[in-house]
């Protein structure tokens, strides 16, 4: 790696040009003495704005420098961007980038990067969140200073509990003498970073275009690295726009980096402990971070032959798999005499249970005496103020390493420590697990029977619906499944690493629909059709991303999940009036989307995207899910309007 | 004891009093009519669904259990549901609910539902 050398060449600065103005007209001696602003200003020459007569053909020797020659700084910003293999760059435009745009566009002549236009920082940044789980590396998302900082301040919350890498590069007019008068002071910062220093991993405002590059690099490397997070780089303004020929610049090679794993005798004693177990569980939190993820899950529960409880923040386990009990994830956890938990992002939560009760009751789910092995880099992340540590709970063993990293040396601990009679004892476990889950496709087929023709349509209708035209087709699920009652993991099948994004963990809304199209960016090179079923709160935070699915002609399927209402705020609203015996009729005060009701569909059609509904026929939504899928299929957007049950 | 663990005491023994005074009562007859618009006001759909197929919020109200144990329910509710007390709900509000509860048809067998196989 080489630092090189800033050149000390005099440099052509942004609004240098005042300087050389006066320098150069007849109150030279008095701007040089001048340290007002107001008062250099009222001195400068008059220069008619136009020329005054057919015979003034003269460029006015007062006007300052007005072009650059090769390179400026905005271009090796692109440059250094290239050299991380970075390809889009999501961005609503703001002066304060406006030379790095300009070279996007011009320099790059919108290739590596691509500028892909948003309607919001929050998109752009959720963009590149959902695009990095898809991808597998992140993408730069370019936001203005202050107010764009402000507005992506929620998605990159977002990616922060989503252990997700996005590296956010933001504008800035850092010296005082360098911004116009007015706007430009109300978008600039002398620390930037401090509106989102709280849920960043790192962050740097260089003060030239050497350390810019150090630092972004620093950046990527640190933001690719377990546990995973945002990075915040202010890309100063003028530094994108000095020339820097003459300048020794150089781009840092990015480092190859291993994960962090378990030490050795941690995961042997680890490996002591599940192997003695009757009923080992595993419990899956934010366990994929790359294609090998599922696989290598599988393979530690097929070694041990225990149930994995999928928390499904990710895609950890293929869901068919007979070892895969989230099922009946409760029950299983009840059973455990064992219990390995990897990446969780709320351990208590997943030991305990917690009533939404006055007081907040909670009791164990686990049975006394069990043992609990955490496995994860997420006490890694902590900082003071976020309470995403969430309780401290006790475990009998906490190994600090990234869970995929380590799965394959966790593998080869345990099956060390196997013997001829537990392996048995393992088989003989895992062929129960097998027969119990040879049952539950059943069950949910029972279950999504429920209410299958009413009107509004049930979340499990729209579920089959959707699968049953999706079966051989290579896609993603982008969308959480909380408020669909689970039902895309419990009918779709999903047995590829992208099936499906997990969730967002900051539960900020507004990133479904948001994250989803950068899913859909990373999917369009492969083919892939990435469907979300949206609801139609999140879809009403940042609806401008239908307008950038259909401007970049992303293959993205909408379904809106429209059950006219934030029903997760009516629902809490309801419990605290039932609990101040008051009443709960009134709970769709502020909480309801209608009256009128929104049409989604004229929505999308506003914005240049195929539409099908408002649909409360069951019946109706197959054929309109053809229809959709057709104009998906030959990569554009589209969306469908379900008025849905609520959930 | 812990704060916790005595209200959740307190909340089985009010529960155990609820039921025996609820079991010595017969079902009243409800208006299924006035049941449905209470249903879709008071917020039962919220959680188990317009039509009582349940889902990830609350259990499926299709064959429900017996009015006395329905109530008690209502009244004073197992695990997170909400308290619908004597105050804001009375009795024969319940019976009208139950009425409406009871008209919600049985789901299809799942084997003829083509897109399930």
């Amino acid at each position: 790696m080489g630092t090189g050398t800033v050149s000390k060449t005099p440099k052509i600065k942004r609004r240098q040009f005042l300087a050389g103005a006066m320098a150069a007209g007849p109150v030279a001696a008095l701007a040089a003495t001048t340290k007002s602003a107001g008062a250099v200003e009222a001195a400068r020459p008059s220069v008619p704005a136009v020329p005054q007569t057919a015979g003034d053909v003269h460029a006015p020797s007062a006007l300052p420098r007005l072009t650059t020659n090769g390179k400026v700084g905005g271009d090796f910003m692109v440059d250094c961007m290239r050299s991380l293999d970075v390809d889009y760059v999501a961005s609503c435009p703001g002066s304060t980038f406006r030379g790095l745009q300009e070279s996007i566009i011009n320099y790059a002549m919108n290739k590596k990067p691509e500028f892909i236009t948003c309607t919001h920082e929050e998109i752009s940044v959720a963009m590149a969140h959902g695009y990095a789980k898809i991808a597998g590396k992140p993408m730069a998302s370019l936001v203005h200073g202050v107010v764009g900082t402000q507005h992506a301040a929620m998605a990159i919350y977002n990616a922060y509990c989503d252990q997700t890498p996005v590296v956010v590069l933001a504008g800035n007019v850092g010296q005082g003498t360098m911004r116009r008068p007015g706007v430009e002071w109300a978008h600039s910062a002398h620390d930037q970073a401090t509106i989102v220093r709280d849920y960043v991993k790192w962050d740097d405002q260089a003060t030239n275009l050497q350390d810019f590059a150090e630092g972004l690099v620093r950046a990527y490397d640190l933001a690719t690295t377990a546990p995973m997070a945002p990075v915040f780089v202010v890309a100063d303004a003028d530094q994108q726009e000095e020339e820097i020929a003459g300048h020794n610049l150089t781009i840092p090679k990015l480092r190859k980096r291993s994960q962090p794993v378990g030490d050795s005798v941690a995961l042997a004693e680890a490996a002591k402990m599940l192997v003695a177990a009757e009923n080992p569980v595993i419990l899956a939190g934010r366990v994929q971070r790359t294609d090998a993820g599922p696989k290598l899950l599988a393979q530690l529960a097929e070694t041990l032959q225990a149930p994995v409880v999928d928390d499904r923040a990710r895609m950890n386990m293929y869901n068919r798999h007979p070892l895969n009990h989230s099922e009946r994830g409760n029950a299983a956890i009840r059973a455990a005499d064992v219990i390995l938990a990897l990446e969780p992002y709320d351990l208590y939560g997943m030991l305990y249970e917690v009533d939404d009760l006055i007081g907040r009751p909670s009791r164990p789910k686990i049975r006394p005496g069990a043992k609990v092995i955490v496995l994860g880099t997420t006490d890694t992340q902590i900082k003071p103020n976020i309470t995403l540590y969430a309780r401290y709970t006790s475990a009998d063993l906490g190994i600090t390493g990234d869970a995929e990293a380590t799965m394959p040396l966790l593998i080869q601990a345990i099956e060390k420590e196997v013997t001829p009679n537990r392996r048995t004892a393992m088989a003989t476990r895992g062929q129960k697990l097998k027969e119990q889950s040879a049952g539950f496709m059943k069950a949910i087929h029972q279950q999504a029977a429920l209410g299958w023709n009413a009107n509004p349509v049930s979340t499990a209708r729209t579920c089959a619906e959707v699968w049953n035209q999706l079966r051989n087709v290579e896609y993603t699920m982008s969308s959480e499944a909380n408020f669909l009652s689970m039902w895309p993991y419990r009918l779709w099948e999903m047995d590829k690493p992208y099936n499906s994004m997990g969730r967002s963990v900051g539960g900020g809304v507004g990133y479904t629909c948001s994250a989803s199209l950068g899913a859909a960016l990373a999917n369009k090179e492969h083919g892939r059709i990435t469907v979300s079923l949206n609801g139609d709160g999140d879809l009403m935070m940042s609806p401008g991303v239908l307008w950038t699915a259909a401007h970049h002609q992303l293959p993205i399927l909408y379904v809106v999940h429209n059950n006219r209402a934030y029903h997760q705020e009516t629902m809490h609203l309801q419990r605290i009036a039932q609990r101040n015996q008051r009443g709960s009729e009134r709970a769709y005060t502020g909480t309801t989307l209608n009256e009128p009701n929104i049409d989604f569909a004229t929505l999308a059609k506003s914005m240049g995207v195929f539409s099908q509904g408002p649909i409360d026929n069951p019946a109706d939504l197959g054929p309109a899910i053809t229809r959709a899928l057709d104009v998906v299929k030959k990569g554009q957007p589209a969306l469908i309007d379900v008025v849905s049950q609520p959930r | 004891m812990s704060r916790s663990v005595w209200i959740f005491g307190a909340g089985v023994f009010a529960g155990v009093l609820g039921l025996s005074a609820a079991l010595a009562q017969d079902t009243p007859s409800g208006n299924a009519a006035n049941g449905k618009k209470l249903f879709e006001t008071i917020g039962c759909f919220q959680c188990h669904g317009y039509v009582g197929q349940g889902g990830a919020a609350g259990p499926k109200l299709l064959d429900p259990v017996p009015f006395p144990a329905f109530i008690v329910q209502l009244r004073t509710p197992r695990q997170v549901m909400p308290p619908y007390t004597e105050r804001v709900l009375s009795d024969q509000q319940v019976a009208d609910i139950y009425a409406h509860v009871k008209t919600f048809p049985l789901p299809p067998d799942p084997s003829t539902i083509s897109i399930l196989k």
